[in-house]
């Protein structure tokens, strides 16, 4: 006993459907006699039977959908017996395509004097983060990757103070080697500032009070926000002007490192806030838990000397930003108020900023802007 | 009825023979495709036995042939291996080509089978070019170019024609007219629909040919090819002829009606040729079950011999793309 | 002194006078000398059966020079243009290109097919293509471009050579230029590209007629303190990729300048090859500088703006090096 197939009449073929039998149980057919018609995507196509025999039984019916390769019909081969198809095919698996020869890993012909293999997105975040490539570990082998700098420096905080050390040594390294900096300084009347702090923190509980380092961060912000020459990065031989102005602050820790975390949009946030975040941010950069991002997106930084140092402060720039604001004591020191001499409390502002950037002119008139932004404390 | 005079019973066994190893390697082809052993297009000469078979023996070793998509019968008439041709169209490494070309690729360099082609008319300038060697090596060799009614629509038809007949080449233009050209009557495709008319239009001699009649056939190939080799430049033939069989094997022949079909069936090469030579005394029963069973056998073996073959390792995949290896970067 | 077309020239009367297999055809090439003179007098010297003019049939005759190929000569045909080439794109890609394939490794078509290409004359939009591309597209092909002299005088005997299909591409306006030939110099090789300006600083990868402008890049940069290389790809199938990474490596700036548009050009194949193959040693993201997005315009203006140009050449690798 043999099976009639629905026949396979093209590739794209997957089933046909019967229309009509042209042979009933019963019949002899011959080799090449058309035994039924199905219906395909081309239109109605008739079938016959490869082999001598009598048909026994019809498996489909009319209007049934059949698969290539499925019986259609049972036969009982007769006559000189058919030269023997062949072997049924035997199962082998689809031909693999050769192998593309893989795209260069790092671990390919390297030259004799190899430089840190790191991809461009690594390269570019370690830049802004002022770490060394060289420190960071590719973790998958091969190559450094963004991940791999991400990791690095959100791990830098619980470096030790040796670490820290290095590491601020290195950055402060390579801003002087690369960064032309030129220097500005000018002298801010606080009178008026300190005098409405006073006032601010008489008439406010205690959680709520001020310090004037945060009228300094906001006076700076706002007053960068009509100089983006001063708010940015150098970055692979070109400023990139940054969008917000996320004000880097300097942070002394505990083992003597420095650290300068962003306070992100600093212009745009109310002094009470700005407040409330600064001393959390002091609290997480002392405790270790700092973000990357906030390690890595100030566009600009303010250095401050702090209660009882001296009356000036000269800071370097921390790549790859383009400028850092210095600020040194807050100090009483003579002051001519017009014609008369007085005691004012004062504080001595140091502009340092990139010369491929910006100029003393422009500069200038950022750090008199700053001044005049803490003369009016009430509006920042 | 086709006429017998001089016919040999050697001759007329051979030519029958010729056309029964193609009918049957043919019908062969449908049962293998519907099994799945065979894929991609087959196009099948069923009906056309009579136009290759006539014309190869009209033709030497030395000539050259193009052929078409719908090629096996000529391969077959012209000498290729059958067990080659059947390997190839099992895709298999021992197929004519490894595989490579397939049905409408065939190509044998042994005996100047130049394919095989799936352009329409993609293979008239490729013969125009093999007679230009021909003629510039100062031999008397003659191309045979097979092609479709279909292809006179084409540029490349004119472009050849023009060419063949002003440099004077050594083609001989076959045009085999089936009356469709897949599901196109030559009627909707064509203004002139005298296809010798066209050649003249090119100062080609050209003569209508029954391709029912391999007798027919014989004489007039005969007869263009000698006046080729003599330096007449091209000649063209058309061959009135028709395919029993859809275009391909996935096609439901909405085009044609199927009395029109029996019809040209009656009037078949095989059937024909068969009658006349029984009616002549050159053929009986046991002289056809003799031939019949010849080609069975021939048949099975190189079924056998396609089964049992095997596939080129897909390591070698870009072999054969450039004659030097070091080539193909 | 010579020209590129005298080098042209020369290399097909050596062709033709050293293997009598050789034999020249295509529109125009006999009587009138060449649609860019660089026949002329060939067939004076060689005859009508060497140097044959073709009528308007593109398919017929680069066909038949494949069928002559095939048939054991040795044809170089001309198509006078890139533009027309597209009329005898199916011989090239569907025959000349797969024969060898199809036929399982049986045959092998020795044809040589060169082409004028390229624009800068204000022929406009039909003819001032460059489609190189397209050609080093297609498995079965060789496809090279002569920029200089002694390439345009030694790659057809090179060509002739190989028993495969090969496309010479000359710039159209190249075949005016003047130069010495290096007596030193009597073959080329077909496959490898040429550094013709050694430099450190950025690499710029180029072919054919934009060769002169990105030498002249170069000049300029170095008077900016920016020292560039400048490779010839010569052979844009296959592509000497190892030349081309080699500098990228050195320089780790590249900037590869194709007169084909940019989309889908042959510089985005190379760029994509230093990408896969040298994507560590960059320092900057490889650039092209390519025609416009614009079919060739008319008018002059316009047409040198929508052209590769020396000044685009030249604030590319600017932008590359960071200045």
């Amino acid at each position: 006993m043999a099976d009639f197939l629905m026949p396979s009449l093209g590739a794209d073929m997957e089933s046909g459907t019967l229309t009509e039998w042209h042979v009933e149980p019963g019949d002899v057919v011959k080799r090449g006699d058309v035994v039924a018609s199905i219906e395909t995507s081309k239109g109605i196509i008739d079938i016959e039977i490869f082999a001598d025999g009598i048909i026994e039984t019809l498996l489909a019916g009319p209007g049934t959908e059949v698969p290539v390769g499925r019986p259609l019909a049972r036969y009982r081969p007769t006559g000189t017996p058919e030269p023997a198809p062949g072997v049924p095919p035997s199962p082998h698996a689809p031909p693999t395509l050769p192998s593309v020869p893989p795209p260069q890993t790092p671990s390919a012909t390297r030259p004799a004097t190899a430089r840190r293999l790191a991809s461009p997105a690594a390269r570019k975040r370690a830049a802004e983060l002022g770490l060394d490539l060289d420190k960071v570990e590719a973790r998958a082998g091969g190559a450094v990757t963004l991940a791999d700098v991400e990791q690095a420096a959100a791990a830098r905080p619980a470096a030790g103070p040796t670490d820290m050390r290095g590491t601020i040594g290195q950055a402060m390294s390579r801003s002087k080697r690369e960064i032309p900096h030129y220097y500005l300084g000018t002298t801010i009347d606080m009178r008026s500032a300190s005098r409405w702090l006073e006032q601010h923190n008489t008439a406010h509980p205690v959680t709520e009070r001020l310090i004037y380092g945060v009228l300094l961060i906001k006076a700076v912000a706002r007053a960068v926000t009509r100089f983006p020459e001063l708010n940015g990065w150098w970055r692979e031989g070109r400023f990139d002007a940054a969008h917000a102005v996320n004000v880097g602050t300097a942070i002394r820790l505990r083992d003597g490192g420095l650290i300068a975390p962003a306070l992100l949009a600093a212009d745009r946030r109310p002094l009470a806030e700005l407040m409330h975040a600064y001393q959390e941010l002091v609290q997480r950069a002392r405790t270790g838990g700092l973000r990357a991002t906030e390690l890595a997106s100030a566009t600009i930084t303010i250095s401050s000397i702090g209660e009882g140092g001296v009356d000036t402060l000269y800071p370097i720039i921390h790549p790859p930003q383009v400028a850092i604001v210095g600020f040194g004591a807050l100090v009483t020191r003579p002051w001519c108020s017009g014609e008369s001499l007085v005691a004012a409390r004062v504080i001595n502002a140091t502009l340092a900023a990139d010369h491929r950037v910006s100029d003393g002119h422009r500069g200038s008139a950022f750090l008199v802007a700053v001044a005049d932004h803490l003369q009016r404390p009430e509006d920042l | 009825m086709i006429s017998m005079t001089g016919m040999t019973r050697e001759r007329a066994h051979e030519l029958l023979l010729a056309m029964l190893r193609i009918r049957r390697f043919e019908e062969k082809c449908v049962e293998l495709y519907s099994a799945g052993r065979i894929r991609g297009f087959l196009h099948l000469y069923i009906g056309q036995e009579a136009v290759a078979v006539g014309v190869m023996r009209a033709l030497r070793a030395e000539d050259a042939i193009v052929a078409t998509y719908r090629e096996h019968g000529h391969a077959l008439a012209r000498g290729m291996r059958m067990e080659a041709l059947l390997a190839e169209m099992y895709g298999k490494r021992e197929g004519c080509c490894r595989g490579r070309g397939g049905s409408m690729h065939v190509f044998d360099a042994r005996t100047r089978f130049y394919g095989g082609n799936a352009i329409v008319a993609g293979g008239l300038p490729l013969a125009v070019g093999l007679a230009l060697a021909s003629k510039l090596k100062r031999n008397s060799d003659v191309t045979a170019c097979f092609f479709g009614e279909g292809a006179v629509a084409e540029g490349e038809f004119h472009e050849s024609l023009n060419l063949a007949a002003l440099w004077r080449l050594p083609v001989l233009f076959l045009c085999e007219n089936n009356l469709y050209a897949m599901g196109t009557a030559l009627a909707r495709s064509e203004s002139q629909l005298d296809l010798v008319r066209k050649a003249a239009s090119y100062d080609i001699p050209a003569a209508k040919v029954d391709g029912m009649d391999v007798l027919a056939v014989e004489t007039a190939a005969h007869a263009a090819v000698e006046a080729i080799r003599a330096g007449g430049g091209p000649r063209f033939l058309e061959l009135a002829t028709y395919r029993f069989r859809a275009h391909s094997m996935f096609d439901a022949e909405l085009y044609r009606d199927k009395a029109e079909v029996e019809q040209w069936k009656k009037r078949g090469p095989i059937v024909t040729f068969v009658a006349a030579l029984r009616a002549a005394g050159l053929l009986d029963d046991a002289d056809l079950a003799r031939l019949e069973a010849a080609v069975e056998r021939e048949l099975a073996a190189a079924v056998e011999f396609a089964e049992a073959a095997t596939f080129e390792d897909v390591a070698d995949l870009t072999r054969d793309v450039y004659t030097r290896e070091a080539a193909a970067r | 002194m010579t020209t590129y077309r005298d080098a042209v020239r020369e290399a097909l009367r050596d062709a033709l006078a050293g293997d009598e297999r050789v034999f020249l055809l295509g529109e125009d090439v006999g009587r009138y000398g060449g649609c860019y003179a660089v026949s002329k007098g060939l067939l004076q010297t060689f005859g009508e059966e060497r140097v044959r003019d073709t009528p308007l049939s593109e398919s017929a005759f680069v066909g038949a020079a494949i069928g002559a190929a095939l048939g054991g000569l040795k044809p170089v045909v001309e198509v006078m243009t890139v533009n027309f080439s597209l009329l005898c794109l199916d011989q090239i890609v569907n025959t000349a290109a797969t024969l060898r394939h199809m036929s399982g490794g049986q045959f092998s078509v020795p044809v040589v097919i060169r082409m004028a290409t390229g624009a800068g004359r204000q022929l406009a939009a039909q003819h001032s293509h460059s489609l190189e591309n397209w050609y080093a597209h297609v498995p079965g092909l060789r496809v090279v471009a002569p920029a200089t002299l002694d390439d345009a005088r030694w790659m057809l005997a090179a060509a002739l050579a190989d028993p495969d299909p090969v496309l010479i591409f000359e710039h159209v306006q190249l075949y005016n230029v003047e130069g010495q030939l290096d007596p030193a110099i009597t073959a080329v090789d077909l496959d490898r590209a040429a550094v013709r300006r050694t430099g450190t600083h950025v690499s710029l990868i180029t072919y054919g007629g934009s060769l002169s402008k990105a030498l002249a890049a170069a000049e300029q940069l170095a008077g900016d303190g920016i020292d560039a290389e400048v490779v010839d790809l010569r052979s844009l199938r296959p592509l000497d990729a190892g030349t081309v990474l080699e500098s990228v490596r050195k320089t780790r700036r590249v900037v590869v300048v194709d007169e084909g548009w940019r989309s889908g050009s042959l510089a985005a194949e190379i760029v994509a090859r230093i990408a896969e193959s040298a994507f560590y040693d960059l320092d900057a993201p490889p650039a092209r500088v390519c025609s416009a997005e614009v079919p060739i315009p008319y008018a002059k203006h316009l047409e040198e703006a929508a052209l590769p140009q020396v000044p685009a050449i030249v604030a590319a690798a600017r932008r590359a090096v960071g200045g």
